[in-house]
């Protein structure tokens, strides 16, 4: 899931200390769970945002809602009153919920209130890491499903680097060294001849390196004449 | 004019958060404050939108008053109740907003003199800080 952070308060104060009506949108899928942006934490927000502006003498209108996915236009639409109805929008989702929103309603001014971080697991509660950075052309079948681009520090194919000591990484020895565990994890599952497998160079292509990605699924695509229907019953 | 009488919310839990209150209160000491408590089951129910929502309603300062974090009726709660003052403050923080303004006390029921001592402390920090702002209405 996507890992997201909230910025600090006095960020998001200042973001949005110039409008006078902010509709404050969470977002309930992956920020909800690493405690970012669900229901709670929209509240939490308006509420210290609101203490602030006692202090300091400031009159601000908030009105706060949480979507099931702001990725998905269709939760979107659901509150479109409430959004267009404001001075400015400040998302508590991922960069993508706040884009969406952006992308469907171009005239409103969308703000971020978290800074999207990464694909990552929750380990244990509170706590939440990195396993994936999306490049696009997955190898974690060769590497007993761990992941050495988002797991070793230096994304090396053909580990470990000399800095790995006793199982931990010379960046930062409270982190695994993500080549110990795929020798561990061979080991375990007795598949040790793959770490003397050279890994050719990385086709970094289907990465982010090319511009932008878009995934299409042709099969699942509307065809001109279903658009049309749809946007009949509609 | 006269002086600003500080607003304090008090979360209490009923166990020996209460208890230690009732005793503080049978000796009749007045305080230079106004105190608002409200009791709920265990401070760790306390969420940090209770002490926000009474900060922004109002309140010039909020104390959670809880058992002893090693005595505690329902083992972990006093600890829970801590991290969420922590978080609160950490957040106040980042407002601009003073962290002193919000505490977590610990009592056990026969501590008589926890109550007084915790009001006492938190009227002092409002009185040096000032009222939170002019935007709270008297309630």
């Amino acid at each position: 899931m996507i890992i997201a952070k909230r910025k600090p308060v006095n960020e998001i104060a200042d973001m949005v200390a110039p409008y006078k009506k902010v509709t404050v949108v969470g977002c309930r899928s992956c920020v909800a769970i690493c405690l970012a942006g669900g229901e709670k934490e929209v509240k939490m927000l308006i509420s210290a945002l609101k203490v602030k502006n006692r202090k300091e003498g400031r009159k601000q209108e908030f009105d706060g809602l949480v979507v099931e996915r702001q990725c998905e236009k269709e939760w979107i639409k659901e509150v479109e009153e409430r959004i267009l109805d404001s001075d400015l929008v400040l998302s508590m989702a991922c960069s993508l919920g706040a884009q969406t929103i952006g992308d469907m309603y171009p005239e409103k001014i969308v703000f971020p209130a978290l800074n999207t971080g990464m694909f990552g697991v929750p380990e244990e509660q509170g706590v939440w890491s990195e396993k994936c950075v999306g490049c696009g052309n997955c190898i974690i079948h060769t590497t007993g499903g761990i992941c050495p681009i988002a797991r070793c520090a230096k994304s090396m194919l053909n580990g470990p680097c000399g800095g790995s000591s006793n199982g931990h990484c010379e960046v930062n020895l409270d982190i695994d060294c993500a080549w110990y565990e795929i020798h561990e994890r061979l080991k375990l599952q007795k598949r040790l001849d793959l770490i003397e497998k050279v890994n050719p160079p990385k086709d970094w292509s289907t990465a982010h390196y090319g511009g932008r990605r878009i995934y299409t699924r042709e099969d699942a695509k509307l065809t001109q004449h279903q658009k049309k229907g749809k946007e009949a019953v509609q | 004019m006269a002086a600003h009488r500080p607003r304090i919310v008090g979360f209490c839990c009923e166990r020996h958060g209460m208890d230690a209150v009732v005793l503080a209160a049978r000796s009749g000491k007045t305080h230079d404050a106004s105190v608002r408590l409200v009791q709920v089951p265990c401070s760790g129910r306390v969420d940090g939108l209770h002490i926000l929502k009474a900060l922004e309603d109002g309140a010039d300062a909020v104390v959670v008053l809880g058992c002893l974090e090693k005595n505690c009726y329902y083992d972990t709660g006093s600890i829970e109740g801590r991290k969420r003052v922590a978080y609160v403050k950490s957040m106040l923080k980042e407002a601009g907003v003073e962290p002193e303004r919000v505490e977590m006390f610990n009592a056990a029921s026969t501590n008589a003199w926890a109550f007084p001592e915790m009001v006492s402390k938190m009227a002092d920090v409002v009185k040096r800080l000032g009222p939170l702002g002019s935007g709270g209405e008297e309630r």
